[in-house]
């Protein structure tokens, strides 16, 4: 008896509407297991750096033995320009200059100064893996020292011995100079200030869409779509009426959880970094970007869900098609975490890309660095698709195939491409 | 001008032909009935003419406008009550009126509108509860009193009586007679043959997707020499 009422759920279950995400997000998910794979690969690799002594004294010999030993060197010179380029050129994660005076500032029993100039690439968590390994060659270059220092004199500060150099920091990152940072102090900053904003977007595009598809699936359960359709309203004017609906009720729901997170956010909050020091602080124009961004990604994520809401027979099976979306919002907002747009590989690129949600994610990050043309290009990709998305829920609810459903599945798909075609 | 007139529909869903070639067309002022059995084509070729599926081939006009061109102006002119229809669980009877009126009218046009569908629904008290609380009965007549209430030029009913008890389909009879001498032209389907012939001045005998007769009920009982429009469809579909 039982047996029997487990295969009636599982044949209701089982349809291609639900197995179909699931492959997605698979494939996408080993997407990005491969990135993160080659991440892991760099981080067993030696760092590439370039070095320039410009003291050549006993100290800085020293330094430098220990960091040809552990680093992969690129460049050795004298021209700390040419080595910059030499760097940049090669992929290298730094330069690291050692001044004059280096060795006699330690002999007078002052800390040794080490310049150190950042090639940053990206500001996701993934990106700033290779930095790490640059800040365990200046631990051994400390360690080196510190010996050094015993074995010449005992006499010198042991707070000097613990401490034999100090660092002056400057990143290189997508065009902008930022003094006093590391690389990864930076990434830090930039991640923790555009945490918030890809969780909104998840939460806004989860609670709007499921709201919107449910109510596809209500007016099939409570047969009120046929009436619908038959009023003097135009098949737009209803797609359109849907969509703004449940992005106010998306809105209030994702404000209300805000409010909580905004909170449970504000514990972690230990660093007091001013950003307009760095430059990177944002002016009412980038607000007024992330703003629209954020507006028109939910208006195409909702679009998006109208043209599979009208795939719902009933309120459970809509319950099923929201998952495609949730999966989307999620993996975007993983992937513009952990990487930044410019560090993935073109797939993946394009993929983000073609996600609209994933444009609010990054547009934060992006504006701190000036760069308007993904943010720009974003909105208007984000705008194109929700047109083309209102296109086809229009045309679908011209179609007979919201009030025939699957039956007519293949002949309503041809005649929607082949109306596409004209 | 004829309120319908429709000539060869041809309606496929698929590879299945659901009506072949009908023609008919309806009068102003008049209940013309679609009579036949379950499966017959009944709901597909009323779904056609109010705009929900496409046309395969034939023509339909309705007041003149040609489907599927002029679709937008037909449902300006038309009142479509689904043989399955339900009201927006959320909403109360009266908010439902409200929500339909407003695609109608405005001002003294809307408050007359929800005014007559108050009337037709004849709910009591209980309009102002919520939709999901209502019998089948109370809900078919509300979705009565919608379709009506607009003063439509075609009303296109769907079973109209359909899983009512008599003292409701009588009650819904009634009111459908009635919003005929306001001048409303009528369309509706039927597979209780006996009860259209106390509601219909015409009728189409539709069977397998075809027409196999149509009249007045005198005219179509006469000519297969039957005792009711039951008898008539049997010979007729000999
Ligand atoms: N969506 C559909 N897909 C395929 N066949 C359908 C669909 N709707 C109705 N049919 C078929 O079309 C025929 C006519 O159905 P219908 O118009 O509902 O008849 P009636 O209203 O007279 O009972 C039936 O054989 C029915 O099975
Ligand atoms: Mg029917």
């Amino acid at each position: 008896m039982i047996g029997n009422i487990i295969k009636k759920e599982f044949k209701e279950l089982f349809v291609l509407s639900t197995i179909l995400p699931i492959v997605v997000i698979a494939v996408v998910f080993g997407l990005v297991g491969q990135t993160i794979g080659n991440v892991g690969e760099t981080m067993k690799e030696k760092p590439v750096i370039g070095i320039v002594d410009m003291d050549n004294g006993d100290f800085s010999d020293t330094a430098m033995s220990v960091l040809i030993e552990k680093a992969e060197v690129i460049y050795d010179g004298n021209d700390a320009e040419e080595g910059l380029e030499e760097v940049r050129e090669e992929n290298g994660v730094a330069l690291l200059v050692i001044p004059e005076n280096f060795s006699q500032n330690l002999y007078a029993n002052h800390p040794g100064e080490i310049e150190i100039y950042w090639i940053m690439r990206g500001a996701g968590i993934m990106d700033s893996i290779s930095s790490g390994a640059v800040e365990g060659l200046i631990q051994a270059v400390n360690q080196g020292i510190s010996t050094k220092l015993i074995q010449e004199d005992s006499s010198f500060d042991p707070a000097l011995v613990l401490a034999p150099t100090q660092r002056v920091e400057t990143t290189f990152f997508k065009g902008k100079e930022i003094e006093g940072l590391s690389s990864s102090q930076l990434g830090n900053m930039l991640s923790s200030q555009s945490i918030a904003i890809p969780i909104v977007v998840m939460m806004l595009i989860i609670m709007a869409g499921a709201s919107v598809i449910s109510s596809m699936g209500m007016e099939k359960e409570n047969k009120t779509l046929e009436t619908l359709l038959t009023l003097p309203v135009r098949r737009s004017h209803i797609v359109i009426g849907k969509i703004v609906g449940s992005a106010l009720v998306g809105m209030i729901m994702a404000a209300i959880y805000m409010i909580g997170f905004s909170r449970y956010m504000s514990s972690f909050q230990i660093s007091d970094i001013n950003l307009a020091d760095f430059g990177l602080a944002l002016g009412m124009q980038d607000y007024l970007l992330i703003g629209i961004s954020l507006f028109v990604a939910l208006l195409a994520g909702l679009s998006l869900c109208i043209v599979l809401g009208t795939f719902a027979k009933n309120y459970r099976s809509a319950q099923t098609l929201i998952f495609p979306i949730t999966a989307l919002a999620m993996i975007s907002m993983f992937i513009t975490m952990f990487k930044d747009f410019d560090t993935i590989p073109a797939v993946l690129r394009i993929l983000v890309f073609a996600t609209p949600f994933s444009h609010p994610m990054m547009a934060v990050r992006a504006l701190m660095l000036d760069n308007y043309s993904l943010v720009i290009g974003g909105i208007a990709y984000t705008a194109i698709f929700t047109a083309i998305m209102i296109a086809v829920a229009v045309r679908i609810f011209n179609s007979d195939r919201l009030l025939t459903g699957s039956v007519q599945k293949r002949v309503a798909l041809g005649k929607l491409l082949w109306g596409f075609r004209r | 001008m004829k309120a319908v007139e429709v000539r060869e529909l041809v309606k496929d869903y698929g590879n299945f032909r659901a009506i072949n070639g009908i023609s008919f067309e309806v009068n102003e002022g008049e209940i013309f009935g679609l009579i036949g059995p379950n499966g017959a084509g009944k709901t597909t070729a009323l779904r056609v003419i109010a705009t929900l599926l496409q046309i395969t081939s034939g023509s339909v006009t309705v007041f003149g406008y040609e489907l599927p061109k002029e679709a937008g102006e037909v449902r300006k002119i038309i009142s479509y009550l689904p043989e399955e229809a339900g009201a927006y669980k959320n909403l109360r009877g009266k908010e439902y009126l409200n929500f339909i009126a407003k695609f109608f009218g405005e001002g003294e046009k809307f408050q007359n509108m929800v005014q007559r569908g108050l009337e037709i629904a004849n709910l009591g008290e209980r309009i102002n509860d919520k939709v999901d609380t209502y019998s089948k009965g109370m809900t078919r007549r509300l979705l009565v009193g919608r379709a009506l209430m607009v003063n439509p030029r075609l009303a296109i009913l769907d079973e109209p009586t359909s899983g009512l008890d008599v003292v409701n389909a009588q009650e819904v009879r009634r009111i459908i007679n009635s919003s005929v001498e306001a001048g409303v032209a009528v369309l509706l389907s039927s597979h209780n043959m006996l009860e259209v012939e106390l509601l219909c001045h015409r009728i189409a005998l539709i069977n397998d997707g075809i027409i196999v007769a149509s009249g007045t009920v005198e005219e179509l009982k006469n000519k297969y020499d039957a005792r009711n429009i039951e008898e008539a469809f049997v010979k007729a579909i000999k």
